[in-house]
């Protein structure tokens, strides 16, 4: 293969990368994907642009599994997720095979991370153009975690994260609403973060939930309308409860 | 030769080196050949030179408290014994021990590189490497080296979050999960003592009485066997050296010479 060696990324004179930062734009621009960790359960959501008619809606899918036991969302550029995913489907393999052992979340997001940062300090190449949120149990203690990775090949573990479109309205209303959930209640704090800044309905959100005995569900579009018809009815019980008390004096 | 480095490396020595973008196969490691008119010739004479080592017995087994570990310390080249002291069982890590069998060298070595793999483990995971991982690990190596005149017949004991673990792994490339094994040229022997001996309720002292009795017998009857007897223990808190006794002195522990009264006594000839 042909060896490149001038490299593209390079520092600024104020010690920016710029080629990195032009890649968190890129992803700023995605879709937005929400995070949260519960006690029992991990769910992700990704909102869906509206179905385009002739689509095929099944063809894509937007939260995808790595290995029995980890899931990946991402926001930014669809095709250069479509490599990293395969690359770490092919790590989560080939660590089964040399330590006859299933990956922890931890190892495979150093790994994505790792491959990410090896594209913003080689030549020839761009940064990957995409965030993700990689959710799992780990296999030997059972414990669930969420851990980011960016452009830059940065990663840390989250209780509750949000990437892509309006992240930060959607960061904002998770730090004022998270607490410990467990099972259906994890499942909603997602979803009322994503509705903070997408259309609320079945059709425009993607939801995926992990538990360590079922491994990932896709929520159908049915079980989401009816959480959100949920949501929103608590909300609106919630608003007329305000308005109510004033009355009687 | 080009030596394994990729202890420096990601665990998936098979997808390419550190700094390869896209993932191929690496070339397979090779050496240059040495001048000589017969080659064929040549390689067979250095595997017979070389089948000095493999003449030793080495034995471990699993029990209710953890493996005992067990070997003698003679090497021998044919019918000379060049060395009586040998340490066939290596410390890996503290909690992992290998044991030696077929080249010296080359159990060394390996064995090192595969302590540096299984800390470089800890660091990057958090957490200790399991023994089925360890052993993969040193499979995979020697299979990657197959048909280049590697020797190695190893076990590999040690305890890890499952409890405790034994393979066997040689230079075939062959990796086997058991409970009770014997390598070596005295293992026949050992097996006799061994499996006739074992029960799986034993304790501490009365396994490593059977390893030792197992050791001592194959080295009694294998001439390539003999030295010391070591055997050594590991449990939930990592491995201990239990004993090393001279099987010499073994023999008269376990057949102490009785005197016996004489029947027939030499009487001097009187005469010219």
């Amino acid at each position: 293969m042909a060896r490149y060696d001038r490299a593209i990324t390079v520092f600024s004179p104020d010690g920016h990368l710029f080629q990195v930062e032009y890649a968190l734009e890129a992803v700023r621009k995605g879709n937005a994907a929400v995070g949260v960790r519960g006690t029992d359960t991990i769910v992700l959501g990704v909102e869906k642009k509206s179905t385009v008619k002739l689509q095929d809606s099944r063809s894509v899918r937007k939260i995808v599994s790595l290995d029995n036991h980890i899931a990946l969302a991402c926001a930014g550029l669809k095709a250069d997720a479509r490599v990293l995913i395969n690359r770490a489907r092919i790590e989560c393999q080939s660590h089964r095979l040399t330590v006859e052992d299933p990956v922890t979340v931890e190892y495979i997001t150093r790994y994505i991370a790792g491959l990410q940062q090896k594209y913003t300090q080689s030549g020839g190449v761009r940064p990957f153009g995409l965030s993700t949120l990689i959710v799992g149990f780990d296999p030997y203690t059972g414990v669930p975690s969420l851990y980011q990775t960016d452009p830059s090949g940065t990663f840390s573990a989250w209780k509750a994260n949000a990437t892509g479109r309006n992240s930060n309205s959607m960061r904002e209303f998770l730090e004022k609403n998270y607490k410990e959930t467990s099972g259906q209640e994890t499942i909603k704090l997602a979803i009322r973060a994503l509705l903070e800044v997408v259309e609320s309905g079945g059709k425009n959100i993607e939801v995926a939930v992990m538990t360590r005995e079922k491994g990932l569900k896709q929520l159908d579009e049915a079980e989401i309308d009816a959480m959100v018809a949920e949501i929103e009815a608590k909300k609106a019980a919630a608003e007329a409860a305000k308005k109510g008390p004033p009355k009687e004096t | 030769m080009k030596l394994d480095t990729s202890g420096l490396e990601s665990t998936s020595p098979f997808f390419g080196s550190g700094d390869e973008l896209c993932p191929e196969l690496s070339a397979a490691p090779s050496f240059s050949l040495p001048l000589s008119t017969d080659f064929d010739e040549f390689q067979k004479d250095t595997k017979a030179t070389l089948k000095h080592a493999k003449g030793t017995t080495t034995l471990a087994f699993i029990f209710k408290e953890g493996v005992m570990v067990a070997a003698d310390s003679r090497a021998s080249m044919g019918g000379y014994i060049s060395s009586q002291s040998v340490k066939k069982i290596i410390e890996i890590n503290p909690y992992m021990l290998g044991t030696m069998a077929g080249g010296a060298a080359d159990c060394q070595f390996w064995h090192r590189n595969l302590g540096i793999k299984c800390r470089l483990h800890e660091l990057a995971n958090k957490r200790r490497i399991s023994v089925t991982g360890a052993s993969k690990l040193l499979a995979n190596i020697l299979y990657s080296y197959r048909g280049m005149g590697l020797s190695v017949g190893t076990m590999i004991a040690g305890w890890d979050e499952t409890g405790p673990g034994l393979y066997y792994v040689d230079s075939e490339g062959g990796r086997l999960k058991g409970t009770r094994f014997s390598v070596g040229s005295g293992s026949p022997y050992a097996y006799g003592v061994l499996d006739s001996g074992y029960k799986f309720d034993m304790s501490i002292e009365e396994a490593a009485e059977l390893a030792r009795r197992a050791i001592y017998h194959a080295t009694f009857r294998d001439a390539a066997s003999g030295g010391v007897a070591s055997v050594y223990y590991v449990g939930p808190n990592g491995w201990k050296k239990l004993s090393g006794d001279d099987v010499g002195e073994l023999h008269y522990h376990y057949y102490p010479v009785t005197p016996s009264t004489v029947e027939q006594e030499m009487a001097e000839v009187a005469g010219a």
